[in-house]
């Protein structure tokens, strides 16, 4: 299988960006650990309600094993990464993390995370392959539990579609006849919008069509930001753009939540996670949305991108990395645990089996109309493309806002805006010693 | 605007420019720094007049009622920020408080100690180290905050009350004001005869110098207490547990909250309105001083 030898390069290419570090002081250290006396861990997440999570675990598995851990709520995004590799380099990082999935090559990389195969390797079969690859970076090593993933969507207004006479679309293409179609109709609305502003919605659109963004041949990254799969996207919604059958305002904003509020905007290209968005965006349309699979690039094919998703991560300065992964490991496999944390956090597991089960047997209360949503939601998910995270996504994204911005708002050529987001991640990664094969 | 307009062209009109243009002239000079000043004041009252009218709405108005149409919500707004995990609202506010008072007293004290000691005495390094001082006055407190981090990790203070209040006390701009302020409003003669009587250095700083560097030192106060209630960055990289933070970094995490749960805007425009309560309030309150201020400064220099 190619599999094996796309491990084996990718560990050759990351031992030589850590200089080998990560991986052997994370085989010896776990092994002489005894686990004695009480622990205490400490635990950095963005997601609500995880203190009550927590207690679960403090009351329950936790107080058997004299294992304690407390939440420190923080603010997700990229500037947590940040704080995690500033603390990291003071070797004062917490014991757990909330990380991205994307996010997790560039702790990687710093070193930040801890191999935590030997601990979670039985939690392996309880996630997709896709998902559990992403925490494993393709290599023997584990650096995180998956908790909960965004698999990509189609939601619309069902009524006006109606109103309108638009069928939903099953490919691209047809997606861009019913956006012209819709113009024609009614010119003061659109289908949707183009988000400059949301680097992680285009990735996942760029998954769908088959894009593999970081890849490694030999001891040397490739980056295929500009690849031919991504190009076609990218082309596909810069038409679009210059054609005036989208808008080309981000997404995120005030006047973003009018547009669906008021039905100016009536679909919007999303993950499973977006019946909790739209509650407070359009809040005076519940029940007239549906959910449907993203439209596909051929007829023939049934495949999906991810949008958002996180994993929890050991850091390297924890003292007790057995105790934490333990800890992970419960978090994200154990049946109450992902029940409370959907029930608190509002989080679409990344666990198979918990997809289906306890709070996910009811649709959520926005499409109480759809009955089968979280059915229909389990077997999208199912059809996630792999992913191909690299060590400077971060940068990457950035240079994506900064390129795209500009093309969407003038109409201009989103290839050029291509080129220039691939030209800034490979220069990036030449200036961090990373080898990038031209 | 249009009288802006008509008053504008009224000189081009005109065809006796050299008697006609006395007074109108004065008055045009009055106009237009009126208007920019009040289009300025528009332009900075605006966002705030939106907060205000925003904390009023509850989340079904917010995005879908006019914007300056205020809303029935702000009862309901208090009492969800209020009730959100059981209250931390008002302890990021006493965290807020505590870091910018204490912080912008002992920072006033430590400016006071070293402009007037910079100012009255003349030793060697004096002028290096003012212009050290100057230097620090250039740096952006933004790209201090990282080292900071990692000097204050080696102590093992990160993530306590102190790491937050210790890098806001020496400001080196409120020194230079100091310094600046106690060379036009301390005379040297004062000082002098002070020694002459033979008061002790402390007695002549305490007593004399002091109350005459009071109004400079509240500016000073001020100038701090709204830079440590505004930061973000040095508490977002020292802090982790949540219930040290200070509003700035709690209101942020109410924002982030990851993308599968909505940012909770009603709370954070309503959180981000009684913010500001405190600020204007200082501000009132202190205002004697601040004008008293202005004035001597203008006057001695």
């Amino acid at each position: 299988m190619p599999h094996t030898k796309r491990r084996r390069l990718v560990t050759t290419a990351l031992a030589v960006s850590l200089g080998a570090t990560a991986l052997a002081a994370c085989g010896s250290g776990d092994g002489t650990e005894a686990e004695s006396g009480p622990v205490s861990l400490t635990y950095w997440t963005w997601t609500p309600g995880m203190d009550k999570v927590v207690d679960l675990w403090n009351k329950g598995p936790g107080k058997k094993d004299r294992i304690t851990v407390t939440v420190k709520k923080q603010a997700s995004g990229d500037t947590l990464i940040t704080k995690i590799l500033t603390a990291h380099k003071a070797k004062k990082a917490p014991d757990l993390v909330q990380a991205e999935y994307q996010a997790l090559p560039t702790l990687v990389s710093n070193d930040a995370l801890a191999d935590i195969s030997d601990e979670v390797d039985d939690a392996k079969d309880k996630f997709a392959e896709g998902v559990w690859q992403q925490t494993t970076l393709g290599t023997d090593a584990v650096y995180a539990v998956p908790q909960d993933i965004g698999p990509m969507m189609f939601y619309y207004r069902e009524d006006l579609f109606r109103q309108y006479g638009l069928k939903v679309p099953t490919t691209w293409e047809q997606f861009a006849e019913t956006a012209r179609r819709l113009k024609q109709k009614a010119p003061d609305k659109d289908l949707t919008t183009f988000s400059a502003g949301d680097s992680g919605l285009f990735a996942g659109l760029a998954q769908q069509a088959g894009a593999k963004w970081w890849t490694t041949s030999g001891d040397k990254w490739k980056v295929g930001i500009d690849d031919a799969a991504t190009r076609k996207v990218a082309d596909f919604w810069g038409g679009l753009v210059k054609e005036g059958v989208i808008d080309n305002q981000p997404m995120y904003t005030p006047s973003w939540n009018k547009a669906l509020n008021t039905g100016k905007q009536i679909a919007w290209v999303s993950a499973v996670w977006a019946p909790g968005t739209l509650t407070t965006a359009a809040p005076d349309t519940e029940g007239k949305w549906a959910m449907a699979p993203l439209p596909q690039w051929s007829a023939d094919q049934d495949v999906t991108g991810s949008w958002g998703g996180s994993s929890t991560a050991v850091t390297t300065d924890s003292a007790h990395k057995e105790a934490a992964a333990e800890f992970a490991a419960w978090l994200n496999t154990d049946h109450d645990a992902l029940n409370a944390l959907a029930k608190e956090g509002g989080i679409y597991p990344a666990s198979t089996s918990a997809q289906l089960s306890g709070a996910f047997s009811n649709p959520p209360a926005y499409f109480s109309h759809q009955a089968d949503f979280y059915t229909k939601a389990a077997g999208i998910a199912k059809t996630t493309a792999p992913s191909a995270w690299g060590p400077n996504v971060n940068v990457a994204y950035t240079s994506f806002k900064d390129a795209f911005g500009p093309a969407a708002k003038n109409k201009s050529d989103f290839t050029a805006a291509l080129r220039k987001v691939q030209d800034d991640t490979v220069a990036d990664m030449e200036k961090q010693g990373f080898e990038v094969a031209r | 605007m249009s009288t802006l307009a008509v008053r504008k062209a009224a000189p081009a009109a005109g065809t006796t420019p050299g008697t006609a243009q006395g007074p109108p002239l004065r008055r045009r000079i009055a106009l237009i720094p009126t208007v920019t000043l009040l289009l300025g004041a528009v332009y900075t009252l605006l966002p705030v007049a939106w907060v205000v009218i925003a904390s009023t709405k509850s989340g079904h108005e917010l995005f879908s009622t006019f914007t300056f149409l205020p809303g029935t919500g702000f009862a309901d707004n208090l009492k969800d920020l209020n009730a959100y995990r059981s209250g931390i609202y008002w302890e990021w506010m006493g965290n807020s408080a505590l870091y910018a008072g204490l912080g912008a007293l002992l920072s006033t004290a430590v400016s006071a100690f070293s402009g007037y000691a910079l100012a009255t005495y003349r030793f060697k390094g004096r002028e290096a180290m003012f212009n050290v001082l100057l230097a620090g006055v250039l740096m952006p407190p933004v790209i201090l905050a990282i080292p900071q981090y990692l000097l204050l990790a080696k102590a093992d203070l990160t993530d306590s009350y102190l790491s937050v209040l210790l890098p806001q006390i020496l400001s080196p701009y409120g020194v230079y004001l100091a310094r600046i302020y106690a060379s036009a409003a301390v005379p040297a003669d004062v000082v002098e005869a002070g020694r002459m009587d033979g008061a002790s250095e402390w007695r002549i700083f305490t007593r004399i110098a002091l109350p005459m560097m009071i109004p400079g030192m509240v500016t000073v106060f001020l100038f701090q207490f709204v830079a440590i209630w505004n930061n973000f960055l040095l508490p977002f990289i020292m802090l982790s547990d949540d219930e040290r933070f200070p509003l700035t970094l709690g209101l942020y995490t109410l924002l982030e909250q990851g993308a599968n749960t909505p940012a909770l805007y009603t709370l954070v425009i309503t959180g981000a309105f009684l913010a500001v309560l405190p600020l204007i309030a200082l501000f009132l309150v202190i205002q004697r001083f601040w004008s008293l201020d202005l004035l001597s400064g203008a006057v001695k220099s």
